[in-house]
Parts: structure tokens; C-alpha cells; sequence
């Protein structure tokens, strides 16, 4: 009956209590949020590639060449040369490889020189593969597929020209080479949807009048002559292999790394990424660790709320003293409340994730390629509440242990 | 049955942090069945003596027995229950829990008193007896506590003190927020309750008016002493 008398003492201060409620919910929900987005950026993030058992490319960092190869950021240090490429493609335990050759750019772009072995064996989001959204893959030596991002940013369509320019941030452009858009591949929230993609001889091509990255002056061979001529690439930046058994995979990173002729490494992407991830990983704790003071903030509010219905409410402690109640049983009553408050907060902070996340969820992945899985709620979520509702009884202690000074001190009188 | 249902004596009680300010009651005793009036002017110290009488603050000499018991040796959980059995409590206003039902009011005592709820029976039936008997409307039972006028809310009230007849009813000046009219038929209703059910009452008020309706009349000033020493 106490409970009940406390709960119809909640719902007479609808107001008040449901602005606690609701910023209770609010930062539930945001902390759970966090951690789903965190989740779903991690899942993400290893969604980049998949399919690839190893990446090779000259001696450097394994984060650094995942870092390159796969999400075009920084540079390669060095590039592997062709001779050995070859070498790697012969062996027996290979199934499969993709070259890759970076190095130019177009707009903000970059422009990465590949087979068509990549539209193959590139797969994404446990595996699945890249998709051509509109007009063709490269037909011609001059032809470029290009990114649904690149397509949606500079407003290109099939059969736009493109000129691609030299280096990264270069205003030095192969302006005698002219590409054409082949194709725009479909959204795929990976870094290929930032890519502009062109074929290994493509790349050859435009560097036949450059010498140690400078274009030779007066020098231009026309593109008649360019087609005639013999294309094979000169050096890869690095490759993504497949391997005929996941067995093999450890022996042949291990005879790539051993590789005499030249310093080499190969890396398996998901060994790399969590390495990655271990360093991102400082980053998303403090997201974590901010989204948790803001639950607690939201019931530090809740204390000051009760703290400020204390003193209206004398009368109504005064009646239960006069009829018979403890002190004690104030204090509980004020804590019970406290813990309703919280665990009420909690429960639509959780739903309000659910319709957040039933919003969110098509936005963010066709903006980010991001996608949050929406499942029933896990044990850790269970957990997080029970945490919520502990803190609030926790937090509400401090004006309940003043409800019970007040009411030793008041009795059942109350002078107001 | 005769015999005292409250009984001070020698009562010396100094408030705390105010050294020079101290009551004193040499003997104070209401028989059972009896009805008093306590008649006293606003810092008499009567609420100060409510206080002591319902054991919610201890004397710091003398000794407070309510139907035989001495309240002042009872630990202070214990005074809370013994509140509960033995005492029915009507304030001067604002008597309900303005979010509760009118039942949830008047079975509430019960919630701390096993025994005076043995008494009761089925509370809720026996809620809504002494409702009628108050002469409020049936369907009153049900409704909030704020919805009600302040007689009704009055009555309610006394419907709790009487529920599960405890002894003694303590009033705390309960008609002042009350007109004439009302005042008389309040009275009628209660002294109605308390005469059937044997029940004593020590009702205090500043207004001497009512004094001809009790058995016994007395003045806070003949049976209580206020030093206010000199700073």
C-alpha cells in the first residue's frame, strides 16, 4: 500500500517527474546509443574487406599498408616491384591476386590502377561484391569505373571525360590522357565509393612521358602511339591475395615476409584491423565514458528534483508520521521513488533507441555505409538498466537521508 | 471500564538549541471514554505537548503512559507503532495525502498497526461504515483526497482516527478551518463516534465556545508552565 501511495504520489507530480523521466531516457538512450554506433563502427569497420586473406605490399607497418591498400590513407613508402608480384601470383597456394597501384588523384579523389581480378575477389560486408550501378566495368585502356561518392560529389555520369591529375594534392595534371566514365559502381560504404577506379596499364599509360615524377618537357606521345605501346606495369603498391586453403595462409605470409629479393610483408586484414582498432580504441572510450556522465548528470537532476520537492512534501511526511510510519519508512519511500523514476527512465531510454535506431539506421547507411544490426535487446543492455536503476537509488539516498533528519526533527507537526 | 488512558506527570521538556525556553506539565490525565478540551493560545506550547503525548519527541524528565504504557521508555521504532495501535490523529487542515483515495487515507494507520487492523476487520468495509456514519456520500469513497471540501476532508479524517478504535483521539484545533455551522455538525459527528466506541478525546482549541460540549474543560496555562528566561 506504501508503494502504491508512492507511485499515485509520482503520478500527482506528472510534471516534474516526467521531465526526469525524460532526461533520464534521453541519456539512456544515448548511451546505449553510443555503444551501438560504436559496435556498428567496429563491425563496419571490418566489413571494409573481407574475403581477402592477405595483403602484401612493400616492408612497412602492418597498420600503415591496411591503412593504404584498403582505406587510402597515408602512403606507401615503397612499391613491389613487378618481377616479384609475379613471383607471388606463381605460387601454387595462391588462389588469387589483385594489384593494386595508388599514387594519383583526381579532384579530392584518389585513383587507384587495379585488374578486374578486384570486381572478382573484392568483397565487402561479408562478402559481397562490388556492383556496377549504372553504364559498364572499363572496356577500354582509357575508361575509369568510379565511386558512387565520386560520382554523387564532382555530379559525374557515364561517358563524363576526367582528367586525372599527378600525385595527391598536384596541380600537375596528365591532361593529354583524357579518361572516360565507364561506370559508378553502387554505394558501398567502403572507400571504394571515394575511389576512382582504372586499369593497371591505365596507369602505365599516363606516366610514359614522366621520369622520377616530373613530366619530360616538350615531350608528349600521342595516345595512337601510347595504345601500341607495351603497358605492363613496372610495380604494384601492394596486392590482395587469396589463398587455395585458409591453411595455407600462415605459410605463405611467412615466405612473402621471407622473401629474399625484396624486403616484402604480407598481413591478414583482420589481425591488422584490430590492431587499427586498438588504437581508435582510446577514442571511443572517452565517447563511452562521456555518454556515462551524462546518464549520470541526468540523475544528479533527478536528485536535485527530489531535494526540491522536499520541502512541499513536510506536510505529506507529517501525515505519515502521525499515523505511525518511521522515519525509516520515509526514507525508503523517497528511495523506491528514485528507483522508478530511474528504472521508467530507463525502459523508454531503451525504446527510444529502438525508434531512434528504426530512423537512423537506413540514413546511416546510405551516408556512411554504416550499419546498425536492430536486435532484440542483450544482457549487457539488461545490465546497463540495472546499473541506471542502482545509481538512481544510490544518488536518491542524499535527499531521502535529509527526508529522514526532517521528519526525526519535524515529528508530525509541522509549522508551514 | 474506568481508568486513565493518558496520564503525564511531572513533565519537563527544554527545546533543543533554545536553553532558556523549557514546558513544564506536573500532571495532565484524561480517564477513558472522556472527552477534554485543551484550551490555549498560539505558542502555549501546545503542539509541543501533541508532540509528546504521540511520543514523536521524548521529555527530558517525567513520565507519558497511554493506556498503561510508558511511552517514554519505548524505543523510538516502537513509539511509532505504539502511535499507530493506540492513537488516532486529526490535524487542523490538510489532513490527506492529497494523492491518495479516501479509503487509502483512513485505512492508512492501519498499514502501521497490525493489531489495531485486526480490530478493523475488513478495513475496507469497515472504512466505509464509519463514512456513512460521518454522513458522507457513498460514492466519496473512491474519489481523490484533493477533491473534496475541507469539512468532507475534516470528516475523512476523523473517520481515520476512528478506524480500528485505538483508545485515544488527539485533535489539533480540527474545526478552526471551519464555518459555525459546519463547526456544530462536526462536533455532533464526532462526539456521535466517540461515545459509541468508548473512545477518549483530547481535543485542543483556542476558541472557549466549544468548551460547553466536553466533559471536561481545561487551560494550558493551569496545567503547563513556559520559562522563558531572561537572555
Amino acid at each position: 500500500m506504501i508503494f502504491r501511495l508512492a507511485i499515485a504520489s509520482l503520478f500527482a507530480r506528472a510534471l516534474t517527474v516526467g521531465m526526469t523521466v525524460l532526461a533520464i531516457a534521453l541519456s539512456v538512450a544515448l548511451f546505449l546509443g553510443v555503444e551501438k554506433v560504436r559496435t556498428g563502427a567496429k563491425a563496419s569497420f571490418a566489413d571494409t574487406i573481407s574475403g581477402t586473406d592477405l595483403i602484401v605490399g612493400a616492408r612497412s607497418g602492418s597498420v600503415q599498408l591496411l591503412l593504404y591498400s584498403v582505406f587510402r590513407i597515408g602512403n606507401a613508402t615503397n612499391n613491389v616491384t613487378w618481377e616479384s608480384y609475379q613471383d607471388i601470383a606463381a605460387r601454387p597456394d595462391v588462389e588469387w591476386i589483385v594489384p593494386i597501384s595508388l599514387g594519383d588523384s583526381h579532384r579530392q579523389f584518389r585513383v587507384m590502377g587495379t585488374s578486374s581480378a578486384f570486381f572478382e575477389h573484392y568483397k565487402y560486408r561479408q562478402g559481397r561484391s562490388l556492383a556496377v550501378a549504372d553504364g559498364v566495368l572499363m572496356d577500354d585502356l582509357f575508361d575509369t569505373v568510379i565511386g558512387a561518392d565520386v560520382a554523387a560529389t564532382l555530379g559525374y555520369s557515364v561517358d563524363d571525360p576526367i582528367v586525372v591529375a599527378h600525385g595527391l594534392a598536384s596541380f600537375t595534371e596528365h591532361k593529354d590522357q583524357p579518361f572516360r566514365v565507364s561506370g559508378i559502381l553502387e554505394k558501398t560504404g567502403t572507400p571504394v565509393d571515394r575511389t576512382v577506379i582504372v586499369s593497371m596499364e591505365a596507369i602505365e599509360a599516363i606516366h610514359v612521358d614522366w621520369q622520377s615524377g616530373a613530366q619530360m618537357p616538350g615531350q608528349s606521345t600521342p595516345v595512337e602511339v601510347i595504345r601500341q605501346m607495351d603497358l605492363t606495369p613496372k610495380a604494384v603498391t601492394a596486392a590482395l591475395v587469396g589463398v587455395e586453403s585458409p591453411l595455407q595462409t600462415f605459410a605463405l605470409q611467412r615466405a612473402i615476409n621471407e622473401y629474399r629479393q625484396e624486403p616484402l610483408l604480407a598481413i591478414l586484414p583482420g589481425v591488422a584491423l584490430q590492431e587499427l582498432w586498438g588504437i581508435v580504441g582510446i577514442a571511443e572510450t572517452a565517447l563511452l565514458a562521456v555518454s556515462a556522465m551524462v546518464v549520470v548528470t541526468a540523475l544528479i537532476g533527478m536528485m536535485a528534483t527530489i531535494f526540491s520537492s522536499l520541502n512541499e512534501r513536510r506536510r505529506e511526511m507529517a501525515i505519515f508520521r502521525a499515523m505511525g510510519a518511521r522515519p525509516a519508512t520515509i526514507l525508503s519511500m523517497l528511495v523506491f521513488e528514485a528507483m522508478v523514476m530511474a528504472a521508467v527512465g530507463a525502459l523508454f531510454g531503451l525504446l527510444f533507441l529502438y525508434l531512434g535506431l528504426i530512423i537512423a539506421q537506413p540514413i546511416l547507411d546510405s551516408a556512411f555505409g554504416m550499419w546498425l544490426p536492430i536486435d532484440a535487446p542483450t544482457l549487457r543492455e539488461f545490465w546497463v538498466i540495472v546499473a541506471v536503476v542502482c545509481a538512481g537509488a544510490i544518488v536518491s539516498l542524499v535527499p531521502a537521508l535529509r527526508a529522514y533528519r526532517m521528519s526525526v526533527a519535524d515529528g508530525m507537526m509541522v509549522k508551514t | 471500564m474506568m481508568g486513565a488512558v493518558l496520564e503525564l506527570s511531572d513533565i519537563g521538556y527544554r527545546w533543543p538549541g533554545r536553553a532558556a525556553f523549557s514546558l513544564t506539565v506536573p500532571d495532565l490525565t484524561v480517564q477513558r471514554g472522556e472527552s477534554v478540551l485543551l484550551l490555549g493560545e498560539s505558542g502555549s506550547g501546545k503542539s509541543t505537548l501533541l508532540s509528546l503525548i504521540c511520543g514523536t519527541i521524548l521529555p527530558d524528565r517525567g513520565t507519558v503512559r497511554i493506556a498503561g504504557t510508558e511511552v517514554s521508555k519505548l524505543s523510538a521504532r516502537a513509539r511509532d507503532r505504539f502511535r499507530a495501535e493506540q492513537i488516532g490523529v486529526i490535524f487542523q487542515q490538510f489532513n490527506l495525502l492529497p494523492f491518495g483515495s479516501v479509503t487509502d487515507n483512513i485505512l492508512l494507520p492501519l498499514r502501521f498497526a497490525p493489531q489495531r487492523r485486526k480490530r478493523a476487520g475488513d478495513g475496507a468495509a469497515e472504512a466505509v461504515k464509519l463514512c456513512t456514519a460521518l454522513g458522507l456520500p457513498k460514492d466519496i469513497i473512491q474519489a481523490k483526497a484533493t477533491t473534496l471540501s475541507v469539512g468532507q476532508q475534516q470528516r475523512v479524517a476523523v473517520a481515520r482516527a476512528l478506524i480500528g478504535q485505538p483508545p485515544l483521539i488527539i485533535a489539533d484545533e480540527p474545526t478552526s478551518a471551519l464555518d459555525a455551522d459546519s463547526q456544530t455538525a462536526f462536533l455532533d459527528l464526532l462526539f456521535a463516534q466517540t461515545a459509541k466506541h468508548q473512545t477518549a478525546l483530547l481535543m485542543v482549541s483556542h476558541d472557549p465556545r466549544l468548551g460547553d460540549r466536553f466533559d471536561r474543560v481545561i487551560r494550558m496555562e493551569d496545567i503547563a508552565v513556559i520559562e522563558r528566561a531572561a537572555a
